[in-house]
């Protein structure tokens, strides 16, 4: 009984109620352990709700199936986007937030009744749009793009949400500052939350920009402003939904980091590149809005080429490199772990049977071979003429968002569940499949989405037979078979998403409580680890030799190339045009 | 590990190791190759999306297209007028909820200048089964100049979510021989 055991004490000078975490040592802020709990609670929830639209949606795309009526499908689907795009991701990283800060810090959270605060709005905005969307007034998909219009709801309660997040934000910037004034910790802030650290500026960045466009927009909708340009709307509206996908990549990213440190003993093997890596992100993507209007009129090809890339893609080798040191810091740490035989035994052996472990490595394989690739290729300006507002786009974000950031999330909370809520996960081997099967459907998602979208489908179309049209057209019939698997793929995801729910849920209501006693093993099946003072002995300058990561990148790397030109081949089969 | 502080305070003075740093460069270099296909396309590639573009109001759009659609008339298919446009020449084609207006019969091998807007919302011009995809605005004449390198019928989609009726908004392009 962990709270129990709560001692009032002192982390660095001023009084908290904390406890000692009996796997690291570290003092556990109780205020942040309840804020990371509410809110990851939070986040599930939603989960659950916009996993369930989008089954509806994939079942109504499949053209066999065809679920729903068109009205419940346009509303159905923007209902998703919200929920599982903003409200799962954003609730989870407010958790992410505060576990970076106050837990790895070892510091009490600055102003917990703001961050409640902050938790409240976030909850009442939730809520509000959903109701918005459910009333059936609301059906604008998740990028409401002028001058189609919702009810002021709509915007209120997403502006609503976005303030709460804001407040947690600076929570997470106040309890940085208490922990260095305190020296809770010596030297620099550890990678991970400096990976959190560069999420939560560009949330700063993604939420004023939002606040620039939803605010005017929300009063034109209660009819105080007379017009909103389409275009300026979508610049704007864009450096808020592209950033935000940017704040899941740091989150993300930041999270392979802890997982693999916690799981196979890794360290970066070198926090100069990593850190760099991550300043990357904050420096080049903020305005990657461009990759959103590259078929639009109005703005010159300057702007398009140069905006989608700054001129060298450096947001792109930002994660290149994480590509890379990620594999090779768990190559190197397995080599000490005991692994050397062979190019990849390394990775054989590697703790499969752990979800945390097969969940960030599955994440960072679909990230980078679908979710990356498939980015960098829409973002072209001219392939981007083959590929604009088909089912492609939904393909390449589902392998980011879900693939990468949904499955990252789900692997944490494998950790957090015994580290945080202080319980064991119940259906050990249904959890041990959980992210296996997640994966599997998820891939198939994006796959099969790329697919269609290749062969010209739509995104947002209730009906790819036109059945109701005045002039008739039928996609290939390649097209049908990619929406069938599509749906039989969501169906895959689903039972891996419904699963992650259930054990999740499970485990906090029915789990063994966790204990000194049985912490270690809590965490899940994990090699011998041979850290310190080996763990000198790699990283830096003593990184050396990591083959396995070599082919791995070198195999990612020559996939990304030809894909890439393929697509080049695809744009010059198109009618010229000027 | 990258859950704790670096052990070395001053880590930003640690060496890189030959692997990692070969990465980085080779990926640089990757970018800067994708940053200059883009430039390069636009010198000698012959799709690149028009930036020719005019702001006009959308019952000035509309009352052009009527007048180009009387002018060039040779038939009506499914109730919509068919206009057939000399090469070389300025064609329209409306947008509005829920139809591309009107239908247009272009000839293989000419170049057209064809001025693309919406009355109402956005719209999604999704040219088929080509997969030649342009955003559409109100507000904004935009001129793309187009050269069919093919025969036959083909399909304008909408693919900007228009509302309730999005999925039945298409339209049609007939490509004949000279």
């Amino acid at each position: 009984m962990a709270i129990a055991e709560a001692e009032t004490g002192v982390i660095g000078g001023i009084a908290a109620k904390f406890r000692t975490c009996p796997a690291t040592g570290l003092k556990i802020d109780l205020a942040a352990e309840k804020l990371i709990k509410v809110n990851a609670i939070a986040a599930v929830v939603f989960l659950l709700v916009g996993g369930v639209f989008g089954l509806l949606v994939a079942l109504t795309r499949w053209p066999a199936v065809h679920l729903l009526s068109a009205d419940m499908f346009y509303l159905v689907l923007t209902a998703h986007g919200l929920d599982v795009l903003l409200l799962w991701i954003i609730f989870f990283e407010m958790a992410v937030l505060y576990f970076a800060s106050a837990v790895l810090l070892n510091c009490r959270l600055a102003g917990p009744k703001i961050a409640w605060l902050g938790f409240i709005l976030m909850v009442v905005g939730g809520v509000i749009t959903n109701i918005a969307v459910l009333q059936g007034e609301s059906s604008v998909m998740f990028t409401s793009y002028v001058p189609m219009k919702a009810s002021p709801n709509f915007y209120l309660g997403i502006i609503l949400f976005a303030v709460g997040a804001l407040l947690g934000c600076f929570v997470f910037l106040g309890t940085l500052v208490i922990a260095k004034e305190e020296k809770t910790y010596e030297g620099s802030i550890p990678l991970v939350t400096f990976g959190a650290l560069t999420a939560c500026i560009i949330a700063i960045f993604t939420i004023a920009s939002g606040a620039i466009i939803l605010v005017p927009t929300w009063l034109w909708s209660l009819g105080y402003i007379s017009h909103i340009d389409t275009l300026m709307y979508k610049l704007v509206w864009w450096a808020m939904g592209h950033s935000s996908q940017q704040i899941n990549v740091s989150a993300q990213v930041a999270i392979w980091y802890a997982i693999i440190a916690i799981t196979v003993g890794a360290k970066p093997l070198s926090e100069k590149v990593s850190r760099t890596a991550f300043l990357m992100y904050i420096l080049f993507l903020q305005l990657a809005c461009a990759h959103h209007l590259l078929v639009e009129p109005g703005l010159s090809a300057e702007w398009k080429v140069f905006n989608t890339s700054y001129a060298m893609y450096l947001a792109v080798l930002g994660s290149l490199i994480h590509g890379m040191t990620v594999p090779g810091a768990i190559e190197a740490a397995q080599h000490k772990n005991g692994f050397v035989n062979g190019v990849f035994e390394w990775l054989r052996k590697a703790p499969w049977g752990n979800p945390a472990f097969a969940g960030m490595f599955l994440s960072l394989v679909l990230f980078g071979f679908l979710g990356g690739i498939s980015g960098v290729v829409l973002g072209t300006e001219q392939i981007n003429l083959l590929l604009h507002n088909t089912l492609y786009v939904p393909g390449h974000f589902h392998a980011t968002v879900v693939a990468g950031t949904t499955l990252a999330f789900m692997a944490l909370t494998y950790l957090v569940l015994p580290l945080i809520f202080q319980r064991e996960v119940i259906w050990p081997t249904l959890a041990k499949w959980q992210p296996y099967l997640f994966a599997a459907g998820v891939a198939g998602i994006s796959l099969f989405m790329m697919g269609a979208g290749t062969l010209g489908v739509s995104r947002r179309h209730w009906d790819i037979t036109f059945s109701d049209a005045a002039i008739s057209f039928d996609y290939p019939a390649a097209a049908f078979l990619m929406m069938g698997l599509n749906g039989v793929s969501a169906i895959l995801a689903s039972i891996g998403g419904g699963l992650f729910v259930l054990i999740a849920v499970g485990s906090i209501l029915f789990g063994k409580k966790v204990d000194a006693s049985n912490i270690v093993q809590a965490l899940g099946p994990m090699p011998t680890k041979q850290v310190s003072p080996a763990v000198k002995e790699y990283g830096n300058a003593g990184t050396f030799h990591l083959p396995g990561t070599y082919i791995l990148v070198g195999v990612f790397f020559i996939s990304f190339v030809l894909y890439y030109f393929v697509n080049w081949k695809y744009v010059s089969e198109l009618w010229p045009m000027g | 590990m990258a859950i704790s502080p670096p052990e070395n305070r001053i880590w930003w003075n640690e060496p890189v190791a030959r692997g990692e740093l070969v990465w980085v460069v080779i990926a640089f270099l990757w970018g800067l190759v994708m940053f200059f296909m883009m430039v390069y396309w636009h010198i000698n590639g012959e799709q690149n999306l028009s930036t020719e573009v005019y702001r006009i109001e959308p019952d000035k759009f509309a009352e052009k297209t009527e007048a180009f659609t009387e002018k060039y008339t040779v038939r009506e298919e499914a109730d919509i007028p068919v206009a057939k446009p000399p090469p070389g020449s300025d064609v329209y084609m409306l947008s509005r909820l829920w139809e591309w207006w009107p239908i247009l019969e272009l000839k293989k091998g000419e170049t057209y200048r064809l001025h693309l807007s919406s009355v109402d919302w956005q719209h999604g011009f999704s040219l088929q089964p080509v997969n030649l995809n342009i955003q559409v605005h109100p507000g904004l004449d935009h001129v793309v100049t187009l050269t069919p390198t093919e025969t036959g019928e083909f399909s304008v989609v909408c693919n900007e979510f228009c509302g309730v009726g999005h999925h039945t908004m298409v339209g049609r392009i007939h490509v004949v021989d000279k």
